[in-house]
């Protein structure tokens, strides 16, 4: 089982932190911050998960998951998706674009965890 | 002055009969033109020494402007029946109810102002907290700190082995999250307290450019001829914050000037009185632009012509561009408006005008005269993608108006309307049905 994990997020605590509590489970975290080269960034690592913000300067995380399920390469790639817009209408949109988790902020350390541990263990 | 009047349209009308502009009135009495307004609309209360004051200003007794305050009050309770839906037959008789409990129906009526008032804020607030980009963008800052926070504080209470470098780097983000907190929180707050005044907060260029123009009741003396500039007239507004907003304001003042210069002020105004305000006749007669004739008009005010002209243009996507608010006839400050207005229809039927009686739903029966059209903007070469742009003038329109109207609304979120095949979304206001749009 794989154990790589692209953070893709714009917020650097939240970065220090994720990275933090990922680590310590022995997860190898690489980081990206903003939108822009993000699928690129995807498409270049390949992790086993990516964790994906929705707010990010220069693309939007609904833009970049949608070119991730769109490409052949990656489009099965498990991708958690994380926003402070917890509205059902873009609960909505994540799911229509084929994302397989998506938590709102604020989210407990536990749970991102949690997730994704189940991502790559499906 | 009507007997059956309310004391606001009374000081309305003896303000008018000695021709005293609603500033000048406001400025003698010591209170802001636009809370006159209110009162001279009978949506403020008015009383005590403003009422004395302003009764002395327009010399007259105060008791001329509240005399047969029991019509008023018989008045204020038909409203609060008419807002009843299936009222019983008792509640008709208010003669009878004002007569046994004249105090018990004061309060009644009170209570009722008030209960409009609330519908208004929340109408306001929720119109904010749907479309309000400053207060998206806020929210969604809180959120990501507060998430920062939150792991941060749950790796510092379950690590008990953590060494001292990764200590100190948590507490600093710490520290530096809880002050960006406040920081955000404090705006935030400070946004929200401006409540219902907050509607004429600015947030965008346009709103700015509104507030300006807004300050000026929308008539631009100096711009009337040659004498003054654009760039004089903006030169030290405080409303005009930011470099886009003084672009924006020049472009519009620009236009302003422009305008007067093809239709001066006087001869307008002799034409209305004339021949009234057909805006098509108005075009015909000067041989002028109905857009420049729209906004010509916009710029009247009640001292002008008798009353209050509204506008509201539009972009090719609907967007407005341009409101100039109307008593009695909602604009929504964010987001998308009614496509029921005569100004969409006209938006997608270019160079044909339409004229519409219309009624917004949701209020006491008002109903405004729309004129509407839509034409293209040239601006550049002839093979430039085409420009349309739309107009809409409302004008106050009496009750009793024989023509058929239109049930119209402000936006969909907010509007009471049942059955609307236009309807875009559910209102928050009441149980309605009928959600329209497509369904792709």
């Amino acid at each position: 089982m794989g154990r790589d994990v692209l953070l893709i997020e714009d917020e650097p605590n939240i970065i220090e932190a994720i990275r933090f509590i990922l680590a310590r489970d022995g997860w190898h975290v690489q980081t990206h911050s903003d939108g822009k080269n993000a699928f690129e960034a995807v498409r270049d690592k390949q992790p086993d998960v990516v964790i994906l913000d929705v707010m990010l300067p220069g693309r939007s995380g609904f833009e970049i998951l949608r070119d991730i399920r769109g490409d052949d390469a990656i489009s099965g790639m498990p991708v958690l998706m994380l926003t402070a817009k917890g509205q059902s209408k873009d609960r909505e949109i994540a799911e229509n674009l084929g994302v397989s988790r998506f938590m709102t902020k604020p989210f407990s350390n536990t749970d991102v965890l949690a997730a994704v541990r189940d991502l790559v263990a499906q | 002055m009507s007997r059956g009047a309310l004391t606001g349209t009374r000081i309305r009308e003896r303000r008018m009969m000695i021709r005293m502009r609603q500033s000048e009135l406001a400025r003698a009495v010591g209170i802001s033109a636009s809370y006159l307004n209110l009162i001279e609309h009978n949506k403020r209360r008015i009383g005590g020494k403003l009422l004395v004051d302003i009764a002395k200003t327009l010399s007259v007794d105060a008791s001329a402007l509240t005399e047969g305050a029991e019509v008023a009050l018989l008045d204020g309770l038909r409203q609060v029946v008419a807002a009843q839906t299936d009222a019983p037959q008792e509640a008709l008789q208010v003669e009878g109810f004002a007569d046994r409990f004249p105090a018990w129906a004061q309060i009644l009526v009170e209570r009722q102002e008030r209960v409009q008032e609330l519908e208004r804020l929340v109408e306001m607030l929720s119109d904010r907290l749907t479309h309000d980009p400053f207060l998206s963008s806020a929210l969604h800052e809180v959120l990501s700190t507060v998430t920062a926070i939150r792991s941060t504080a749950d790796i510092l209470a379950d690590t008990t082995d953590l060494d001292r470098d990764w200590q100190m780097r948590f507490h600093r983000n710490l520290r530096d999250d809880s002050h960006r907190l406040a920081e955000g929180a404090q705006a935030l707050v400070t946004y929200l307290d401006d409540g219902a005044e907050g509607a004429q907060e600015k947030t965008l260029p346009q709103d700015e450019v509104d507030a300006f123009l807004r300050r000026h009741d929308y008539h631009l003396a100096d711009l009337e001829g040659q004498a003054g500039t654009p760039e004089a007239l903006i030169e030290g507004a405080a409303e005009l914050e930011s470099p886009h907003a003084r672009e924006l304001a020049l472009r519009a003042l620009g236009q302003y000037q422009a305008d007067a210069a093809h239709l001066p002020r006087a001869d307008l105004i002799a034409a209305v009185t004339e021949n009234g305000l057909d805006p098509g006749v108005i075009s015909a007669r000067f041989g002028v632009d109905i857009m420049t004739v729209f906004r010509r008009i916009a710029s009247l005010g009640e001292e002008d012509i008798g009353l209050t002209p509204g506008l509201v243009m539009c972009d090719g996507s609907g967007t407005l561009t341009v409101r100039k608010p109307v008593a009695g006839f909602e604009l929504p400050r964010y987001g998308a408006a009614c496509p029921l207005w005569p100004l969409y229809a006209a938006l997608t039927h270019p160079m044909t005008p339409i004229a519409a009686v219309v009624e917004q739903s949701g209020r006491p029966p008002q109903r405004f005269q729309t004129y509407a059209i839509c034409r293209p903007r040239l601006g550049g070469a002839f093979s430039d993608p085409p420009i349309f742009e739309a107009a809409m003038l409302i004008l106050p329109a009496t009750s009793d108006s024989a023509e058929p109207v239109l049930p119209i609304g402000m936006s969909c979120r907010i509007c009471s309307q049942d059955n609307c095949a236009a309807r875009r979304e559910p209102s928050i206001l009441a149980d309605v049905s009928g959600v329209g749009g497509n369904a792709l």
